[in-house]
């Protein structure tokens, strides 16, 4: 168990602030009675101050930014301001952009988006896990994965602009690449932190080679994986948007170095908006699969 | 590897019940060496003979680091002796056959699995169709006393009941062979009586043939048939001692057989130097 934690902590401090709002409004949620209702109401106080602290941070910022912007403190030209770029999305949900509605763009990037992530968390989790039991082919092929790993992999992406062309291939290879390493290394040292203990026992009790690795491998492994997914999420769209600045015909990334090109600040914050927002929602789905898949373990903050 | 299947590869909820075929277990001459972190080679057990009548109780007890646990997986076939033989059932033991049933000394029941789930691994690893291990197990769950508990995670339990989950998975197996290392340390006093108690009314269901380790020669005395007093490392049998107390017997009340005190004494005086050579080597090296 004691191997696996150093995988789970960073993922669960990541993974804690947004359940304990929901959490603490659930419960205050309850029918008041006695000292737990106290505690309840102080839990839902607390959720209240996070949510409104949230919110007042954005404000601050946005109205901090509008009001230089508005001041001519800073220059526009550079730094746009958040009513341009509101206006901005506005015009792209109503008119379309100029390469096509504002949804293809986003569809292409998320087509891709998904795709890179979805194959290369399948090679990396295929790879990591059969590599972690196979000692000797992960001896003799260390050297070679090291190598291509110290690689700069984002110039990769001239690589397949080249090879691909300029359609979604090129951008979903880059994504694929991206997201491999970071999603293998994990499943490979989750694979090797087993408990030698717990496999010795599945073996006893009748498990094969197979079966130790679907049983008892993978379940320990999990952790280390999902915790590299969320990373990967990022990488995915990192690899979509760098892909598509190299070179494309769709999508956002095209959309920001089009408005860039323009001399157009507020299109491009307007683009990585956006591309935050997704990347947000695929970190929420993640933060839910993790926790389904996981649900045997101690819910962390809850050991009283 | 010997994996040809018992005759009963799924047996009836009744049938699981009935004695196993018990079968002996024979240790002639057995030495273990290990590198040692220096690389050289050091014996971990050495010249080890003694033998467990079918189905039958033998109790192995020696001072810490001595090899017990070493012992064990030399039986089970996890481990091979650089010299001498095992043997289980007139045959040499050639890696994990399917027989063994081994209750290891650190927890390793299967933590993302409910306490069902892990009694119902065994069948399941050897085949057994879902439904049918799922009955299985819920029938060991409730022998061991953990009913209600089926859909808990083992982290959701003490430490006691986790030591019935891995009972009851190796117990649902029906092992002719039941290796078992220290599975009560840890426990409290009651709680060892308690489950002493338990594992003898569940041994005499299927009277597999068991060697158990442990540090307690109380609970050797209690459980055995014959204890078996290992030396202070390497591991060499120092003394065999029949323990005839009668059965069934009373965890609680057995302690009080005159007989019993007259064994603890005689025990105790073989293990009394060994357990003082492992000592005084600890402080040694401390
Ligand atoms: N895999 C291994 N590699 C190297 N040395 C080992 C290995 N397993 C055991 N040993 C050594 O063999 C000796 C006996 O170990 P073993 O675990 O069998 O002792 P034990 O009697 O079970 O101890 P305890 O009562 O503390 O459980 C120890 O000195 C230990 O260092
Ligand atoms: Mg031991």
């Amino acid at each position: 168990m004691n191997g696996k934690s150093a995988g789970g902590s960073t993922r669960s401090a990541g993974a804690r602030t947004v359940p304990d709002v929901a959490g603490a409004a659930q419960a205050g949620a309850v029918v008041p009675g006695g000292a737990a209702t106290v505690r309840r109401t102080r839990l839902r106080g607390r959720a209240l101050v996070v949510a409104v602290g949230r919110v007042a941070v954005l404000v601050v910022f946005l109205g901090t930014w509008q009001l230089l912007a508005a001041t001519h403190t800073i220059d526009t030209f550079y730094f746009g301001r958040p009513s341009g770029i509101w206006d901005r999305l506005e015009t792209w949900i109503r008119h379309g952009t100029s390469q096509g509605p504002l949804l293809t763009q986003v569809w292409v990037t998320l087509q891709e988006t998904l795709l890179g992530f979805g194959i290369g968390t399948t090679l990396g989790v295929v790879c990591g896990i059969a590599l972690g039991r196979m000692r000797l082919a992960a001896d003799i092929l260390a050297p070679y994965i090291k190598t291509l790993n110290s690689i700069p992999r984002i110039v990769l992406g001239s690589v397949f602009a080249i090879w691909f062309g300029l359609g979604i291939g090129s951008k979903v290879a880059l994504a694929v690449v991206l997201v491999f390493f970071g999603v293998f290394f994990n499943a490979f040292q989750g694979a090797r932190e087993v408990d030698r203990a717990l496999i010795a026992n599945a073996r006893v009790l009748g498990a094969g080679p197979v079966q130790v690795t679907w049983q008892v491998v993978v379940p320990s492994a999990l952790s280390w994986i999902t915790t590299s997914l969320h990373v990967a999420f990022g990488f995915a769209v990192t690899g979509a948007i760098v892909g598509e600045l190299l070179g494309a015909q769709q999508g956002l990334g095209l959309l920001i170095s089009q408005a860039q090109a323009n001399f157009d600040p507020d299109g491009v914050y307007a683009g990585l908006v956006i591309t935050a927002l997704l990347a947000l929602t695929a970190e929420g789905l993640i933060t839910l699969l993790e926790r389904r898949l996981l649900r045997w373990r101690p819910r962390p903050g809850s050991n009283r | 590897m010997r994996t040809e299947l018992r005759q009963d590869p799924e047996p009836e909820p009744d049938a699981a019940r009935q004695p196993v075929t018990p079968v002996p277990i024979v240790l002639d001459g057995v030495t273990k060496r290990f590198a040692s972190p220096r690389g050289e080679h050091r014996e971990a057990v050495r010249d080890v003979s003694f033998r467990v009548e079918p189905g039958s109780f033998t109790a192995v007890i020696g001072p810490t680091g001595c090899g017990k646990s070493t012992l064990l997986s030399l039986i089970c076939g996890t481990e091979r002796p650089e010299s001498g033989t095992v043997s289980v059932d007139g045959r040499p033991v050639d890696g994990i056959g399917q027989d063994i049933g081994f209750v290891f000394q650190t927890d390793a029941v299967f933590p993302w699995k409910t306490v069902l789930g892990n009694v119902a691994a065994g069948p399941r690893f050897r085949g057994v169709p879902r439904a049918r291990a799922q009955a299985l197990a819920a029938d060991w769950v409730r022998r061991v006393g953990l009913a209600g508990f089926e859909r808990y995670h083992p982290h959701q339990l003490s430490g006691g009941m986790r030591k019935r989950v891995a009972l009851a998975q190796t117990l649902v197996n029906r092992p002719r062979v039941l290796l078992m290392d220290e599975p009560f340390s840890g426990l409290d006093v009651q709680t060892r009586q308690i489950m002493s108690d338990e594992l003898l009314s569940l041994w005499e269901l299927t009277r597999p043939s068991v060697v158990f380790v442990t540090h307690d020669l109380e609970e050797a005395i209690t459980l055995a048939d014959k204890v078996v007093v290992l030396t202070a490392g390497p591991a060499t049998v120092k003394e065999e001692f029949d323990i005839d107390l009668p059965r069934p017997r009373d965890a609680r009340e057995i302690r009080h057989h005159p007989d019993f005190v007259r064994l603890h004494e005689l025990v105790w005086k073989a293990l009394r130097d060994e357990v003082r050579v492992a000592y005084e080597r600890g402080l040694g090296a401390a």
